[in-house]
């Protein structure tokens, strides 16, 4: 297996590393290489070098260790009972391609996951030494993100946050009784309890900063960017709902950065009952922005609920928009004097939009005609708003409104 | 009328010197016609003057702004950016007024130029040179939309300082050599190499990282503008890739079921052995294996993990508390957060060390309700409590302790199996089954949340006087 050539190893392990949603290079320390011999820079906001025919951009390096797997996940291509071919990087083969390809300026750092071989803690260990060489040999100051093996020991977890920008640790799928199905052998509270173990030495290098003594050096920095973590839509039977249940879980438990929701995408070998169909990619967008609503918005999961029926998200219209027009009571709002907060919840305006609004009408009234300026969907916001020179009238209880703004309905082909 | 003519497009040392110029000497914008020189040559230049330093203030903003727009390539720009400076200074609130037309171009103007800095940021190829006493050298060319090599090249400085590089652009060329950034004239693509020895690799790992189940052309357009495509070697095979999809996707669906790999069961064996460990509980070690993968109740569900008690086995005293919070449930740990804290306090005022005793919960789970950020701890149910006492009894056969205090009304439930108000218990010795002893108390959150600071005084006196009680009997 180490006999195969570089160009191989890399198709087979980028390829295994495909479905994992993840590239994002964002939310870090600004750093960079400057009167060093070494290169590499973070600018805080992420860089996306590329993008594929998928639609998803390239940020980062992002490939697998080795797709070698002991688990059984029925799920993944990786899985121990798989045809699929396999390949081994050594730690070394990966730093040349990250420092290769960074050099080019195709990448803004590292990925690096891995099939878990031997032992967890083995793995990580694996892992972890790829992170160290390229920050303490090569002095490489881009980004470096590292999935974390759940289950492997606290200690090398700690140590993996001294190196990356980035830890993840991937839930796999939205419900622990899914996960006890299609992963047998992955327990759902170890997974938990590694990212909890990111979470206390996030906490702790926080402690550690705020009580240092002036003139001490600056104690070190714990995955700067924070942690991450995935799980796959569509392949079980949870609801959105489950989905935002466990999401809203993670966020508040663990301070998670992202969840990412990647739609279940049909794997070759796949276990027989498993869906063989195209993934539900707009479900996994409309899930984007319920979950964007609760970061950013001030939505509540129950709320966003609100909006849906049977536990799931409507799939014609967004669920900023599907809350509003179940909660029509809200509407409509005067933009000349509605509070920031309930600004947000009007469908059509965005955080930069409202923020602007705030901002404008300190200045003078705030005019149909200024919309125009701040978002493209004046369409659609103009049922939920008041300005001197507009009011919806019936507009915002007519019961044709849902109509407006989802596609028309398409005829079914009948099956023959 | 005046005429400025500008020498070098894009250049805001150049533009600002005439601006300020035009600003000392009170001409208005309608009064100047702004325009590019071909042959380099400025005819009005001195004849402006330049007004000193600091004598015009400016919103930085708009300077900041004005700094990357000049870089724009309409030859309007000029002007409408004199136009925007000249009314900023009899309007504090200009750039605030995101309605007013012409603020909303300069905007618009910013947010081209800004993308554009990005989409160089992020599509710049560099080709390798050579090497020479171990430092590498590099060439790109590139194609901005507008004039942005000043506005870009030091991103690539902080980057790449470690190695030397150049960027061609047609318009300018920047050249970091010897730790040192220089520019000079613009110049053509083929004064770059048409390859390097990675592209092959870069280009394997685009085919790869793609997943032709999900296409999605428009996003990648969208993103990747057609523009760019000529100078990534990666373009090329967008569409042998796009026209491959379906065909890719087919055949994963077409392949056969592999067989489980005999290692698997193996590997199955070795964790189903891990997961009936346990069911036979005689240390507390069996107990806290045993504990965490309690199901009894839902609260198993949301929580990290369980928590059970923490201490020696031999501990005369047991202290029960209610549940786990927020930093038990990540610590796997009891008694570690705030209230946690001030127990080690009022342990030590009441002459008790903390290492000699055993202290657990009434329920082993965390009970919260996600709020944002924050979990809001919430109190256990008489249910959750009188479940989980099936493990708190557990802990009490293991550990026998001459002992027991409750701190709070959900341990007190969950030792004595009845709901008791802690007034009517407390300051008393009482006496369980099989005559061990019972001191009921409050749970130290008590005390954290009481705003009242004098209250507070002297309910932490009584506490510490009902550990203190429990010291004297266990001496």
């Amino acid at each position: 297996m180490s006999a195969k050539p570089i160009l191989e190893k890399l198709a087979v392990l980028a390829d295994a590393a495909k479905y994992d949603a993840s590239c994002a290079s964002s939310g870090t320390v600004r750093r960079d290489s400057t009167g060093t011999k070494g290169i590499g820079s973070t600018e805080g906001m992420g860089i996306c070098h590329s993008y594929a025919p998928d639609g998803r951009c390239i940020s980062l390096l992002k490939i697998l260790l080795t797709n070698f797997c002991i688990y059984d996940c029925r799920f993944c291509i990786n899985r121990a009972s798989s045809n699929v071919e396999r390949a081994r990087f050594s730690p070394q083969e990966v730093v040349r391609l990250t420092l290769d390809f960074y050099k080019r300026n195709y990448i803004e750092g590292l990925f690096l996951s891995s099939g878990i071989i031997r032992s967890e803690d083995y793995t990580m260990e694996q892992l972890v030494e790829v992170a160290r060489i390229l920050r303490e040999e090569h002095r490489f100051q881009g980004y470096i993100h590292l999935k974390t093996i759940a289950g492997a020991d606290p200690g090398l977890v700690a140590l993996a946050g001294l190196y990356a920008d980035r830890l993840s640790t991937n839930v796999e799928l939205p419900t622990d009784a899914g996960l006890s199905s299609f992963a047998p052998e992955k327990k759902p509270e170890t997974i938990r309890k590694t990212m909890a173990s990111v979470r206390v030495g996030e906490s702790d290098a926080i402690e550690a900063a705020k009580s240092r003594l002036i003139g001490k050096a600056k104690p070190p920095r714990f995955a700067p960017a924070g942690q991450s973590t995935q799980m796959i839509v569509g392949a079980d039977a949870a609801r959105d709902d489950d989905i935002l249940k466990t999401a809203t879980n993670l966020y508040s438990g663990y301070q998670l950065r992202r969840v990412y929701y990647s739609a279940y995408s049909p794997i070759p070998d796949a276990s027989r009952d498993l869906p063989p169909v195209r993934p539900p990619l707009m479900r996994e967008h409309r899930l984007y922005q319920a979950d964007w609503l609760l970061r950013f918005y001030g939505f509540e999961r129950a709320e966003i609920m609100e909006g849906a029926s049977g536990g799931m998200l409507d799939l014609a219209i967004d669920p900023k928009l599907a809350w509003a027009l179940m909660r029509r009571d809200v509407f409509p709002l005067d933009i000349n004097r509605a509070p920031r907060e309930l600004l947000l919840r009007v469908p059509g305006l965005g955080t930069k939009a409202v923020d602007r609004i705030v901002a404008a009408r300190r200045l003078g009234k705030f005019r149909l005609g200024d919309l125009a300026k701040l978002t493209a969907s004046v369409k659609k916001v103009l049922p939920f708003i008041v300005t001197p020179d507009w009011r919806p009238g019936k507009l915002t209880d007519s019961a044709d409104l849902r109509a407006r703004f989802a596609p028309p309905a398409e005829q079914l082909a009948l099956a023959l | 009328m005046k005429e400025v003519v500008l020498k070098t497009p894009g250049d805001f040392a150049e533009w600002r010197s005439a601006a300020r110029g035009l600003l000392a000497g009170g001409v208005a914008p309608e009064d100047v016609s702004w325009r590019g020189s071909e042959e380099g040559a400025s005819l009005f230049g001195d004849e402006i003057g330049s007004a000193p330093a600091g004598q015009l203030s400016l919103p930085r903003e708009l300077v900041e702004i004005a700094d990357r727009v000049i870089c724009h390539r309409d030859a309007e720009v000029p002007g409408r950016l004199y136009r925007i400076v000249w009314r900023a200074l009899h309007d504090r609130h200009l750039l605030a007024r995101t309605t007013d037309p012409e603020v909303d171009w300069l905007r618009k103007a910013d947010k081209a130029i800004r993308r554009d800095v990005h989409k160089m940021h992020a599509f710049v190829r560099f080709r390798r040179l050579g090497e020479e006493d171990g430092r590498e050298s590099f060439a790109a060319w590139f194609e901005p939309s507008h004039r942005i090599l000043r506005l870009t090249a030091p991103f690539f400085q902080r980057r790449f300082y470690g190695m030397d590089w150049a960027i061609v652009t047609p318009d300018a060329r920047a050249i970091w050599q010897d730790e040192m950034l220089s520019y000079g004239p613009g110049g053509t693509k083929d004064e770059v190499p048409d390859s390097d020895v990675v592209e092959d690799q870069w280009r394997t790992y685009y085919g790869a990282i793609f997943n032709p189940a999900r296409v999605k052309i428009e996003a990648m357009r969208a993103e990747m503008p057609k523009k760019y495509w000529r100078n990534l070697p990666e373009a090329q095979d967008i569409a042998p890739l796009i026209a491959g999809a379906e065909a890719r996707v087919e055949r994963m669906r077409e392949a056969a079921v592999s067989m489980a790999n005999p290692l698997t069961g193996k590997w199955r064996t070795r964790v189903q052995d891990e997961l009936t460990l346990g069911d036979e509980i005689e240390t507390l070690a069996d107990l806290a294996k045993a504990v965490d993968r309690c199901t009894r109740c839902p609260l198993h569900c949301n929580a990290t993990q369980a928590v059970a008690g923490e201490g020696p086995g031999a501990a005369k005293i047991m202290l029960v508390g209610e549940q786990p919070g927020d930093r038990e449930d990540l610590e796997g740990k009891p008694f570690v957060g705030p209230a946690g804290q001030l127990l080690n306090e009022v342990l030590y005022d009441a002459g008790l060390e903390r290492r000699r005793l055993f202290l657990t919960n009434a329920v082993k789970h965390f009970k919260f309700e996600p709020r944002g950020k924050r979990r809001l701890h919430q109190n256990p149910t008489t249910a959750e409590i009188d479940v989980c006492r099936w493990w708190l009894d557990k802990e009490r056969a293991l550990v026998q302790p001459d002992i027991i205090v409750t701190l709070g009304a959900s341990a007190l439930r969950g030792v004595t199996g009845k709901s008791a108000s802690i007034k009517s218990m407390r300051g008393a010795v009482h006496e369980l089954e099989g005559g061990t002893k019972l001191i009921a108390t409050i749970h130290p959150s008590f005390l954290l949340r009481l705003p009242d600071r004098e209250r507070a005084a002297k309910e932490r006196e009584l506490f510490v006087a009902d550990l203190a009680l429990a010291r004297k009997l266990a001496a």
